[in-house]
């Protein structure tokens, strides 16, 4: 018998879920495993499958949850802004219509997608997750192919459990060595993103791969996988092992008994094999690495926290030159200006890239027992509603509290400012977030991407900092 | 969908590079629950500027859009692709597209032809030169031709035939609905399952 070709992860996955070959330059067709649905990409979804008279193929593997428009505070209040309270009130009835799982504004199973998922153990390696949510490439930390998509394709996936999907390339993100202390997933991701730009991993589903991937926490793999997209990337992922299994383990909607067993032995066989090809290789070195913060309106312009912000004229190719011209005239920098000397108004701890027990964690370790910089308004957003009662349970609230931070109810919150979270006009954050488009927290207002360790440091200090920047407490 | 084949209307240069979504359509538009009347909200941040094309006179009632590369970046939202097929846009040509408003795009009738950096150039000094021209998309021939020059624009062959048929996507695999029963009965046991809930 012929050796099998050597594949890839992303390659086997897409194997296995091969519902139709597609001939002809036609799209393969592939099964869905699990659905995420969230109020605002899919009202119209629904009123398709309506239209034409369609019913949802697989409501067991269909999952609701309220994150975009919920608001933080007096969530036992009807929603103020009508907009949103329809929008929600839409999912509500939709989900009751065609018997859809949904976690409403107030249930401890409420947060945003991207952490409820993996919360309740239905995030698995080798599986297909789908979300009309860019981020849904967080669950490509488990080793899962994970795709944002449109709302046409929430309505096809809603209808068929299927996609039509053209084939991917394959990059390999190598991140080799040992992170120095201060320095996390964040800061990887973000130096990848400004090493291949936002346009590079067009096309190609990212693999992360090496030992500084390796030693991290889940809860860092779905940092980096979050922000795969911010690269162009379909989607982004790690190889399951030992790490992976520990978390999913005893969770809610984990395999349990011979399941488990035999999804333990299938997920271990879901690598890349030795002999597989990359179409793309990127290496990053983490034993050099810093903090990593962006100056402009892409996630791709950023700089280590040590730098300075770039001239426009250190770029060469003129489409980039012309953009960072752009951004920073709208974030109303200089260039030559140190990073650590830019005042920031607003930290905005929260979103499906850091919001998680560990992020929350980690910040209230630094700030604890020091004292909020006075120009700052500090916002934490704890990702779902077991987050935020998990680090009740831990007394994190109560060291965001005595700071001066806002302690707020879970959502996306000021990532995008749908619901009131937002900056006002010419407001500068700090934001462990992972979008700083022009007016993307607020009209006019300007973002600096961060870690959730810098995003507190900052807190102290007033102006971009690093933990290390705060000498002894 | 209606069926695509060539469209002739007045041309657009849009002289930046990475427009994401937020910048198409900001998030506070899409509390919407509707499909449709999002014209208002296309580029509505930068539709404040006078000097935005937009809200040039001859661009007002712009049909195809040429843009720089990394058109489409960020947010999956589809309402980008609404907001700029309710203006009254039919086509964008841009040396570069992200992948999921590119699918979108395709799913909703809006062509995105992809063209080189030079030609991009090109066809935006033309447009310049005489703001308001009209220019010719033929998707059979994958050519935008304006005044005297034409360039030839990439798109998959497969969006291209679904274009140009009018056709709709679930229609289509629901054609294969007995080869997803069959994939269906071959599922381990151990996939996740929403229903019932467990917490």
């Amino acid at each position: 018998m012929m050796a099998e070709k050597p594949l890839t992860l992303a390659e086997k996955i897409w194997r296995d879920h091969l519902v139709v070959k597609g001939e002809s330059g036609a799209p393969d067709l592939l099964y869905i495993d699990l659905h995420l649905v969230h109020e605002v990409t899919s009202p119209q979804a629904f009123d398709g499958l309506r239209l034409a008279g369609r019913k949802v193929r697989r409501p067991d593997l269909t999952i609701a949850t309220e994150d975009h428009n919920t608001p933080t505070i007096d969530i036992d209040k009807p929603i103020a802004d009508p907009t949103s309270r329809t929008q929600i009130e839409a999912l509500r009835h939709n989900a009751r219509e065609f018997g859809i799982r949904i976690h409403s504004l107030g249930d401890i199973d409420q947060g945003i997608v991207h952490v409820v998922g993996p919360q309740l153990g239905l995030t698995m390696p080798g599986i297909t997750v789908v979300c009309g949510d860019s981020h849904t490439s967080t669950h490509g930390a488990f080793g899962a192919l994970a795709m944002g998509i449109g709302t046409s394709e929430v309505e096809h996936v809603l209808a068929t459990q299927t996609l039509p999907l053209n084939p991917f390339r394959t990059m390999a993100i190598n991140v080799e060595g040992k992170l120095r202390e201060g320095v996390t997933a964040k800061d990887i991701i973000l130096a990848v993103i400004a090493k291949i730009g936002t346009g590079g991993g067009q096309g190609y589903v990212l693999e992360y791969r090496g030992s500084a991937i390796r030693s991290l926490s889940m809860e860092a793999r779905m940092t980096i996988c979050n922000m795969s997209i911010e690269a162009g990337a379909r989607a982004g992922l790690v190889a399951p092992d030992e790490t992976t299994f520990a978390y999913l383990k005893g969770r809610p909607h984990a395999p349990v008994g011979a399941d488990w067993d035999e999804a333990v032995e299938y997920w271990k066989s879901l690598v890349t094999d030795d002999d597989a090809k990359f179409d793309a290789e990127v290496f990053l070195d983490a034993n050099t690495l810093e903090p990593f913060v962006t100056w402009g309106t892409n996630p791709g312009q950023g700089v280590s926290l040590n730098d300075s912000v770039p001239s426009p004229e250190s770029f060469t190719d003129p489409n980039e030159k012309a953009a960072a011209e752009r951004a920073l005239e709208y974030m109303a920098l200089t260039p030559g200006t140190k990073m650590k000397d830019i005042r920031v108004d607003t930290v905005f701890l929260g979103s499906c890239t850091n919001s998680r027990i560990e992020d929350l964690r980690a910040a209230a370790a630094i700030i604890k027992g020091r004292k909020k910089a006075d120009n700052i308004r500090m916002m934490v957003v704890p990702g779902s509603a077991r987050v935020r009662l998990q680090a009740e349970q831990e007394g994190l609230d109560q060291i965001f509290k005595d700071f001066g931070a806002e302690w707020r109810f879970a959502g996306c919150s000021m990532c995008l400012g749908m619901n009131p979270d937002q900056l006002a006009p010419g407001e500068r954050a700090a934001s462990t977030s992972n979008r700083n488009f022009e007016g993307r927290q607020g009209k006019g207002a300007r973002t600096h991407l961060v870690s959730p360790l810098v995003a507190a440091a900052t807190a102290v200090r007033g102006t971009l900092s690093a933990p290390s920047d705060l000498g002894e407490n | 969908m209606d069926k695509f084949t060539t469209f002739t209307g007045v041309a657009v240069p849009l002289r930046r590079s990475n427009v994401d979504t937020d910048q198409i359509i900001p998030a506070v538009y899409l509390k919407r629950i509707t499909k449709s009347g999002f014209e208002d909200a296309l580029f509505a941040s930068w539709r404040n500027d006078p000097e935005f094309v937009l809200n040039q006179e001859p661009y007002k009632n712009g049909q195809v859009l040429v843009a720089g590369p990394d058109f489409g970046t960020g947010s999956s939202r589809e309402h980008a692709v609404w907001a700029l097929r309710d203006y009254g846009f039919k086509v964008v040509l841009s040396p570069k597209f992200a992948d999921i408003f590119r699918g979108n795009s395709g799913k909703q009738g809006l062509v995105t032809g992809q063209i080189s950096e030079a030609d991009t150039e090109r066809l935006w000094q033309v447009i310049e030169a005489k703001p308001g021209i009209q220019i010719t998309v033929d998707l059979t021939k994958r050519l935008a031709t304006v005044g005297d020059i034409s360039v030839s624009f990439e798109i998959d062959e497969y969006t291209r035939w679904r274009l140009m048929e009018g056709l709709d996507d679930i229609a289509l695999t629901l054609k294969n609905e007995s080869a997803i029963d069959e994939f269906e009965k071959s599922r381990p046991a151990w996939t996740p399952k929403t229903l019932p809930a467990r917490n």
